[in-house]
């Protein structure tokens, strides 16, 4: 018996992940057109920017933005994974799953890996374009597996966090209000788009409060860039913010009252 | 094997020995400002088929809400299987099955994906799985549109494969939230008579609530009545004819609801649907 109930749980998560990967595989049209945004930061920025950067005597911008954007679609990505809980809760789903003899953590855990997953899996596509147009390089296995695990963190906290507020929020009514006083704020003030060095005090707290800080600098620092705040550093505040955001989500989503 | 006969015997007894297999008392689930579900109390007895019926906006789906740990009761207890579901939400989940009033269907799987998921979130093994999904996909006549995503699917077809889904696994106690609604008399028919027999061969007890006042005739042994939140009249349909002096149970219902037309809350599913559509721009 105990061994049936283990196997269920490892079950319930591995279903909740491969739903994920189903759905969007599914919606090609997406995948193209969460594409649009990261691709014009690049453009347009990137090149834009590029000249003023240069002759300020901070180097190659476009080298500098890469990881910055690929953050930023794994955080937008991450977020609208996580929300998706309100959706399902609407559209009935989520009740399929409330109702199963599985723990609810592991339904969460199964959603957010899932989520992360195919966060991971768009900031690949980024980046592989980025590797392809020379923007940046990977030059070894171990070089290609810290950026991984970068990108990893940076979806798995981001995951856990939309499913945490999609699990309190009973509709979507607030959803343009988290896009723009949340998402927003943490794409812009994290380093992303401009060093993190010389800044004023109040943007220089903001920022090292910002999850994603640490997220940007250490992608920025696996892909050969300047680090702010040290590699290490970033890994375990970012493996610390994950796990307590995934226990805060997993909480709120098991008291989700249908 | 003489023991394992014995041990198999004394298994069954105990499971057909238990009385009460659903059972509350003062069950009540209070909103801001309205009671859904007031004060009420019964009990099903195992392998019973159990209507539950009343007029929409009732209290009934509330009520199965409580009882499938879907939502927690203001006051009052339950017992399902044995299990109290606020204190022991898993074993309670793993003691009933059900299928919902409302579509819960994942519309970006396809049919045999649904059913699929569904039993693995409930340990069906693979072999049995592959087997009951093929059954019951050919049972409710959708064998030939399994590949298809469920988006594309009718009213009606979801409405199938949702009861489909509900007979993956067999549990001990099986819920069904108005599950013919919309459906055509050959369905209804198809799909009762399966009830039927499940009930009776795996001993299934089964927690129906339908407005089709025939339906709940010919398939249920017992039934409670439920209006503004209260139970009105519990018994077997006959009884409940007799207490009412009325010739059909139809009759019966309406003498012990009354006749005014009620209202149900209005969801905002479908402007959430709508929204959704414009969000993800297919």
């Amino acid at each position: 018996m105990a061994q049936t109930l283990k196997y269920k749980k490892m079950i319930a998560i591995y279903t909740l992940w491969i739903r994920q990967l189903k759905r969007y595989f599914r919606s090609k049209s997406r995948i193209v057109g969460s594409l649009g945004q990261p691709l014009l930061f690049l453009l347009a920025l990137g090149f834009g920017m590029g000249p003023v950067f240069q002759a300020a005597g901070q180097g190659n911008y476009i080298e500098f933005l890469v990881p910055g954007v690929v953050a930023m679609s794994i955080l937008f990505l991450s977020v609208f994974n996580g929300i998706e809980v309100i959706w399902d809760r609407q559209l009935g789903f989520l009740k399929e799953t409330m109702v199963a003899p599985v723990p609810r953590w592991q339904i969460m855990l199964g959603r957010t890996l899932g989520g992360a997953t195919v966060a991971v899996l768009q900031g690949i596509i980024v980046l592989i374009i980025s590797l392809i147009a020379g923007f940046v390089s990977i030059s070894s296995v171990w070089q290609a597996i810290l950026v991984f695990i970068f990108m990893f963190l940076i979806a798995l906290v981001f995951t856990a966090l939309g499913t945490a507020i999609g699990s309190a929020l009973e509709d979507m009514n607030g959803f343009h209000l988290i896009v723009n006083f949340l998402i927003m704020p943490i794409f812009f003030l994290s380093g992303a788009l401009f060093p993190l060095e010389n800044l004023p005090k109040v943007i220089d707290g903001i920022t090292r409060a910002n999850p994603l800080s640490y997220g940007v600098d250490g992608l920025r620092g696996a892909l050969g860039g300047a680090v702010h705040m040290g590699l290490i550093t970033d890994f375990w505040i970012l493996g610390i913010i994950a796990v307590v955001i995934i226990g805060i989500g997993s909480y709120l989503f098991s008291k989700i009252q249908i | 094997m003489e023991l394992l006969e014995y041990l198999y015997a004394g298994s069954r007894i105990k499971i057909t020995g238990m009385e009460n297999i659903i059972e509350t008392n003062g069950l009540t689930k209070k909103y801001k400002d309205f009671i859904a579900v007031d004060n009420i109390t019964f009990s099903v007895k195992a392998g019973e088929i159990f209507a539950f019926l009343g007029p929409n906006g009732a209290g009934k789906t509330t009520t199965i809400k409580m009882l499938t740990t879907l939502a927690s009761p203001t006051s009052g207890t339950i017992s399902i299987n044995g299990y109290d579901p606020i204190k022991q939400q898993e074993e309670t989940r793993a003691s009933f099955g059900i299928v919902f009033q409302d579509p819960s269907l994942d519309d970006e799987l396809t049919a045999y994906e649904n059913l699929d998921f569904h039993g693995m979130l409930y340990g069906v093994a693979k072999n049995q799985r592959k087997e009951r999904i093929e059954q019951m996909l050919k049972f409710v006549e959708l064998w030939d549109r399994r590949k298809d995503l469920v988006k594309h699917f009718s009213g009606g077809m979801k409405r199938r494969l949702e009861i489909a889904r509900g007979f993956i696994h067999h549990p001990k106690i099986l819920f069904l939230d108005e599950p013919t609604i919309g459906l055509d008399p050959q369905t209804r028919d198809h799909i009762w008579t399966y009830v039927k027999k499940l009930n009776k061969e795996e001993g299934i007890t089964v927690f129906l609530t339908t407005h089709y006042m025939e339906e709940a005739e010919k398939v249920s042994q017992k039934i409670a009545i439920i209006d503004h939140g209260k139970i009105v009249a519990q018994g077997t349909s006959q009884e409940l004819k007799e207490k009412t002096g009325a010739g059909t149970l139809e009759e019966a219902f309406l003498s012990l609801t009354g006749k005014e037309l009620r209202e149900e809350k209005p969801g905002a599913i479908e402007g959430m649907r709508q929204r959704n559509r414009m969000w993800h721009k297919r």
